[in-house]
């Protein structure tokens, strides 16, 4: 807490009373209607929702830590590795900083909010009937009394029970912001990540590193190729040309040969270059370079995408994973057709491929699809695989961005 | 007029064109160059790569297609280091697509070839590398199957811009021949049929790209 700024402590105990008397509420609402309901199945899910009540509160209550002053506070959560409700609830249940977050859920409900208003009261309340005294006086014509205590009768009373309220505050706002601050640091006691989570966030952070690297590697060596070795070779391939022009006719055919071998090897060399890097997913972006990719798939492929631009990495993890997720279709199902769909809404990237191969795909026993779902990962996207065996096999794929 | 950023590949084209006497008026190597030295010189046909520096990335492309917004009669012929039919179908779009070639780098290797194409669309004809053509015929699969193998063949031909006499060289058969399975493909794919080659040309990409 800021010293120097005597607002912050208290809009933090102020707004610690505004979060923590609805919070009492819901819990009891939520554990009474619960446990009555538990005979008829219907309160299990009650009770489950009420065990997570501390992941929202944990949420709100880093963030009032932040309007308090404080250093930021991180999450203590991991991101699930799979899209949707189950997966999250799963890993939530799993977690310590969880059952921590309700702890002091609990605790808000229950202790810390009345005892905030206590403070709040006690620092603010009679210094700021003390203050008010002159306008008490002038409402009540007569006399008036302040906080039940002292009788005042005469504006020279009020006047001097105002600077006496004054001053008051003054030395009670001390006391207030060391309270604030010792409850700012409970509160980030049992709401900031530990030191297992806050390594597992720099490790995700490092693994996001490396393959932005990666990335950056990628077209370097592309741009060198293309720079290099391509240009010559079409140079190469002019001479070549130009030369068997005016070449006598048996030279011309031995020429005719290199001609040849060298239109070959560019075309080896194009198609590496495209591998490593295309350039259409720079110029069009991903839209554009998912539909060349499908052109490209040895199984006819239907594009339906309605795509704009996005983040480099995003862009090119998702195109990425559709060529992998393609050359997959080709290599193991025995599809005849794949379709890949792709939309962007609620802040996510989805995108999914489909095949009517015969199915079966293991995203556990190390194909391409590892590979896929650790780079999607990077970027807190989720991959599944839904692939029975008989097929279809559908591979799907979200990124928020 | 020429615009290509490899100092190498730029001095070839140079030597190449005047081998088969064309004159270049400017060779350049970045696209700021290229849309300056064009009002400049007013040139019969602008040759650029796609790639150019200062991004290296579709910088000569852009100014290909604002040099032909702004004179939709200037013929331009666009080098692309692979096929990107993104490229094509923009470039056709420009000018009604006369007087516009897309065709992939390494083809300047097959001198001949890239003379022709150099003369054709200095003439206000349309030239589309054969790589895309392959791409565009892959994709339309359904009414394309009505066709014969023959057909198949003309019609790849045809759109990549080549005249009924060309084709006929091609397939050695006769030019009668050729005109005949063009009738054959522009009534089974409902082309309206068309006398004139470009016109042609153009219809049949249209249909490839829809």
């Amino acid at each position: 807490m800021i010293r120097r700024n005597p607002v912050r402590p208290v809009g933090y105990l102020v707004s610690g009373v505004l979060v923590g008397v609805p919070l009492l509420v819901g819990l009891l609402v939520l554990g009474v209607v619960g446990a009555a309901l538990t005979p008829v199945l219907v309160g299990l899910p009650l009770l489950a929702l009420l065990a997570l009540t501390g992941v929202p509160v944990g949420v709100v209550e880093r963030w009032r830590l932040r309007l308090g002053g404080g250093a930021p506070v991180t999450g203590p959560h991991r991101a699930p590795d799979e899209p949707g409700l189950a997966a999250w609830a799963r890993l939530r249940f799993t977690e310590q900083a969880t059952w921590r977050e309700l702890a002091y859920a609990v605790l808000l409900a229950f202790v810390l909010w009345p005892l905030d208003l206590l403070v709040l009261a006690g620092a603010l309340g009679v210094p700021g009937a003390m203050l008010g005294a002159p306008v008490q006086l002038a409402v009540s014509g007569g006399d008036t009394r302040i906080a039940k205590l002292w009788l005042i009768d005469a504006y020279g009373q009020a006047f001097l029970s105002a600077a006496g309220g004054l001053a008051l505050l003054l030395v009670l706002l001390w006391p207030l912001a060391l309270y604030a601050r010792a409850r700012a640091a409970l509160a980030r006691l049992l709401l900031a990540p530990r030191e297992p989570e806050q390594r597992l966030a720099e490790v995700t952070k490092s693994r996001a590193r490396l393959v932005a690297a990666f990335e950056a590697e990628r077209r370097r060596i592309e741009r060198d190729l293309h720079d290099g070795a391509q240009q010559r070779l079409v140079a190469l391939s002019m001479t070549l040309g130009l030369a068997r022009l005016d070449a006598p006719p048996e030279l011309a055919e031995r020429l005719a040969v290199a001609h040849a071998e060298t239109d070959q090897v560019l075309g080896e060399l194009r198609e590496l270059i495209h591998g490593i890097h295309p350039q259409v997913l720079a110029d069009y972006g991903l839209g554009d370079a998912i539909a060349d990719a499908a052109e490209r798939s040895a199984v006819p492929a239907e594009v339906d995408v309605d795509l704009g631009r996005y983040a480099e990495s995003v862009e090119s993890a998702a195109y990425f994973a559709v060529r992998e997720a393609l050359a997959n279709v080709g290599k193991h199902s025995g599809a005849k057709r794949a379709w890949i769909s792709g939309r962007y809404g609620e802040d996510r990237l989805r995108i999914e491929v489909r095949d009517d191969g015969s199915g079966g795909a293991d995203p556990g026993r190390g194909s391409g699809l590892t590979g896929l779902a650790d780079r999607l990962a990077v970027l807190d996207g989720t991959l599944t695989v839904d692939s029975p065996p008989g097929g279809p096999t559908v591979l799907r794929m979200e990124i928020p961005c | 007029m020429l615009a290509e950023d490899s100092v190498l590949l730029r001095e070839g084209l140079v030597g190449l064109l005047a081998r088969f006497g064309h004159e270049v008026v400017a060779a350049v190597g970045d696209a700021a160059a290229l849309t300056e030295s064009v009002s400049a010189h007013a040139p019969d046909l602008v040759v650029t790569d796609v790639r150019m520096p200062p991004g290296f990335q579709d910088e000569g492309l852009r100014a290909a297609l604002a040099l032909r917004t702004a004179d939709p009669r200037l013929p331009v012929l666009v080098l692309s280091q692979y096929v990107q039919r993104a490229y094509a179908a923009e470039l056709l779009d420009t000018g009604d697509g006369t007087g516009v070639g897309y065709l992939l780098k390494d083809r300047v290797g097959q001198v001949e070839q890239f003379a022709e194409a150099v003369e054709r669309v200095a003439a206000g004809g349309t030239v589309v590398d054969p790589e895309v053509v392959r791409q565009l015929l892959r994709r339309r699969r359904d009414p394309l199957e009505a066709l014969t193998p023959r057909e198949r063949e003309v019609l790849g031909l045809v759109a990549e811009g080549k005249s009924n006499g060309a084709i006929a060289r091609q397939l050695v058969v006769t030019e009668a021949a050729v005109g005949k399975h063009i009738g054959n493909i522009l009534g089974k794919l409902d082309l309206p049929p068309a006398e004139d080659t470009h016109r042609r040309v153009l219809a049949v990409l249209a249909y490839l790209r829809g």
